[in-house]
């Protein structure tokens, strides 16, 4: 009598709970799965056979998979940085001029957020072989541009949204009031407009470091034969069977994601609430 | 004999702002249309107007926010031209107060003073002076999402004063506020204003906020300057029907100039007949020309119901009078409104102040009335 649920409490009912049960097993029950396996004590059965880290070991001393880890890492980690700037600045010009042609740029900017991968990847295989060859035989991590370019191109489309959906909210009344008591145009953005803009860019850069760290067709077309992500060589392990070591290379980047995104998501509420 | 009076004027006080034929067009929009307007240092000065009539435009012209399409914006008899905001010898207070959220009180207070190089120990003492003048000494260290509505406003106005502006504009400065505090704010402000002896120039829609701030007002109308003048000015005496209706309440008559004599006016209105309204002076416009009256409700009388009409001072037996039926009172505490309907069905809106707790005449619903309004109450409009 009590304690009856309100009205909209709806996740006190036995129905919701089922549902809500049947989504969470779904959604993680696999990924448990491929954990807990990382850690049997067998090669290839999927029947527990005992706890072990071999399976990591192992790992780490895959030197083939290590580089193409730390080329997905690079590569996630420019693209994150280029399309946050490139991003940001698409969003402020089409959220503060008027312009001939918007609305057709800004149809174009959300082009490779519908187009099918497998298009994007085809396009940009005949783009680099035909009309602008990157050469194989750079540096790295010169050598990483193609992919970089390519991933650049379907990432920061989603800043440019994150952060147009953040400027929409902004008081104009604000940057008039920075350039009233005496600063400049540029003055007015450092101090009034990137900190209003500032949770939109760290989630656009979670959102482009997550998109481009597990992208696999693009990369999978634009990739040359001397560089291998981490994606395309855990596809290349699979095509021969599924090892306890894909499982452990798989835990690996689920973990380094999670504690990636909680550091991100702590760090925004810390300088929220300290001021 | 008018450019004369202009010019000595203006050799006794250098205006503090000169808009001088000022127009201003968006696109094939004119939101203002030719104003020409001097307004005086030590001024309070309200522009205001209903929405759209320019008043806004106007005041984001002098701080830089917009530029004029033609005509000269002049802040201590410097052109401002196409002066960037950042370079006028102004500050502003918007209408959404438009304090920094993610900057402490004091940072905000102090970021006009930051952007112009003042070495950090001077900021923080003129910080510290600037918001014990609005009396928020104590919540320097508070976020603005921590803040009232009211002491957010307190920080925006120390924001801007820091700066000592030449002039300080206030983009509607109470509309954000509730009753009560609104209230108290006019009073501040205005007190504030006579504290640091600044030029304040408000924009509002509010009439009642002008009345009870300003020294000056400008009635604004479709991007013109209807008229200029004191509070009493406005009311007591508007030249049109626009500021008359505008400003307060009143009752307009259409009518005719029947008689216009030095000491003697006679206006015949139609909804008013049989009776006709006389004034002891002469009126304007010519005679058999249409003109309007309009009479303040507070200036009209409520008399019991009689055969004869009630007699009028200084009048004529039987002019400034009408007959009606009250249709409804409005009681507000302080003030009744009674609405009587005449005859012809023409509504007249009679206020009384409520001076006792028990009213002895106790007007009621239904009741047949006399109305009648002394010969000085009208005014006479010819447009």
């Amino acid at each position: 009598m009590a304690d009856r649920p309100a009205p909209l409490e709806y996740n006190r009912t036995w129905p919701m709970r089922l549902w809500l049960g049947g989504v969470f097993f779904f959604l993680y029950a696999p990924l448990i799965a491929l954990m807990a396996f990382s850690f049997n004590d067998s090669k290839r059965t999927i029947v527990w056979r005992g706890f072990t880290f071999d399976h990591y070991k192992k790992l780490f001393n895959n030197n083939e998979l290590m580089l193409a880890f730390a080329n997905s890492l690079t590569i996630a980690f420019i693209t994150t940085l280029i399309s946050v700037v490139l991003g940001a600045l698409a969003a402020v010009m089409l959220w503060r001029f008027r312009f001939r042609f918007k609305g057709a740029i800004e149809g174009a900017l959300a082009l490779p957020i519908v187009v099918p991968e497998i298009c994007m990847g085809v396009a940009m295989l005949v783009f680099f072989a035909r009309v602008m060859p990157w050469p194989n035989d750079l540096i790295w991590p010169f050598s990483l541009g193609a992919i970089i370019i390519a991933h650049v191109s379907f990432c920061f489309p989603f800043v440019t949204m994150v952060v147009r959906a953040r400027l929409a909210s902004f008081n104009k009344e604000q940057e008039e009031a920075a350039r009233d008591l005496g600063a400049s145009d540029w003055e007015a953005f450092r101090d009034v407009l990137l900190p209003h803009m500032k949770p939109a860019l760290i989630a656009g850069a979670l959102l482009s470091f997550t998109l481009s760290l597990d992208d696999f067709v693009i990369t999978f077309f634009t990739s040359g034969p001397n560089t291998v992500t981490f994606p395309v060589k855990v596809y290349s392990m699979v095509r021969f069977s599924v090892t306890p070591e894909v499982n452990a290379a798989s835990t690996m980047l689920i973990v380094l994601t999670v504690v990636l995104m909680a550091l991100m998501m702590l760090g925004q509420r810390k300088s929220t609430t300290a001021k | 004999m008018d450019v004369m009076s202009e010019k000595s004027a203006k050799s006794l006080v250098k205006p503090i702002i000169s808009f001088r034929n000022v127009v201003k067009k968006f696109g094939s929009m004119v939101a203002v249309d030719n104003v020409s307007l001097d307004i005086e240092p030590g001024e309070f000065f309200a522009l205001l107007g209903p929405s759209g009539c320019g008043k806004t435009t106007l005041l984001r012209m002098l701080a830089g926010f917009e530029v004029p399409t033609d005509g000269q914006v002049l802040i201590d008899g410097q052109d401002m031209g196409a002066t960037s905001p950042n370079q006028r010898p102004v500050n502003m207070v918007f209408q959404s107060y438009a304090v920094f959220p993610h900057m402490t009180v004091a940072k905000n207070v102090g970021y006009g003073l930051k952007i112009d190089g003042v070495p950090a120990q001077d900021i923080e003492t003129r910080v510290q002076e600037a918001l014990e003048l609005v009396q928020l000494g104590h919540l320097a260290g508070r976020m603005p999402d921590q803040l009232s509505g009211g002491q957010r406003q307190r920080v925006a106005l120390a924001r801007a004063l820091i700066k000592k502006p030449k002039v300080l504009l206030l983009d509607e400065p109470l509309s954000a506020l509730d009753a009560k505090l609104r209230e108290a704010m006019r009073f501040e402000l205005s007190q504030l204003q006579q504290k640091v002896g600044i030029t304040f120039i408000m924009v509002t829609h509010d009439q009642d906020e002008a009345l009870a701030i300003a020294s000056r007002i400008a009635v604004m109308h479709k991007g013109g300057i209807s008229q200029l003048g004191t509070p009493s000015d406005l009311y007591e005496f508007p030249a049109s029907r626009f500021v008359a209706d505008f400003i307060g309440s009143v009752n307009m008559f259409e009518g005719t100039l029947l008689k216009d004599e030095p000491d003697e006016a006679l206006i015949g209105c139609p909804e008013l007949a049989p009776h006709a309204i006389h004034l002891p002076h002469s009126a304007p416009g010519n005679v058999n020309a249409p003109v309007w009256v309009a009479i303040r409700p507070e200036k009209m009388n409520l008399h019991k119901n009689s055969d004869e009409p009630p007699p009028v001072r200084d009048c004529p037996a039987a002019h400034n009078v009408c007959k009606g039926v009250i249709k409804e009172i409005s009681y507000l505490g302080d003030t009744s409104i009674f609405h009587v309907q005449l005859a012809n069905g023409r509504l007249v809106r009679v206020s009384r102040p409520n001076r006792s707790r028990y009213d002895q005449d106790n007007y009621g619903w239904g009741e047949t009335v006399w109305v009648s309004w002394s010969g000085s109450s009208p005014v006479v409009l010819l447009s």
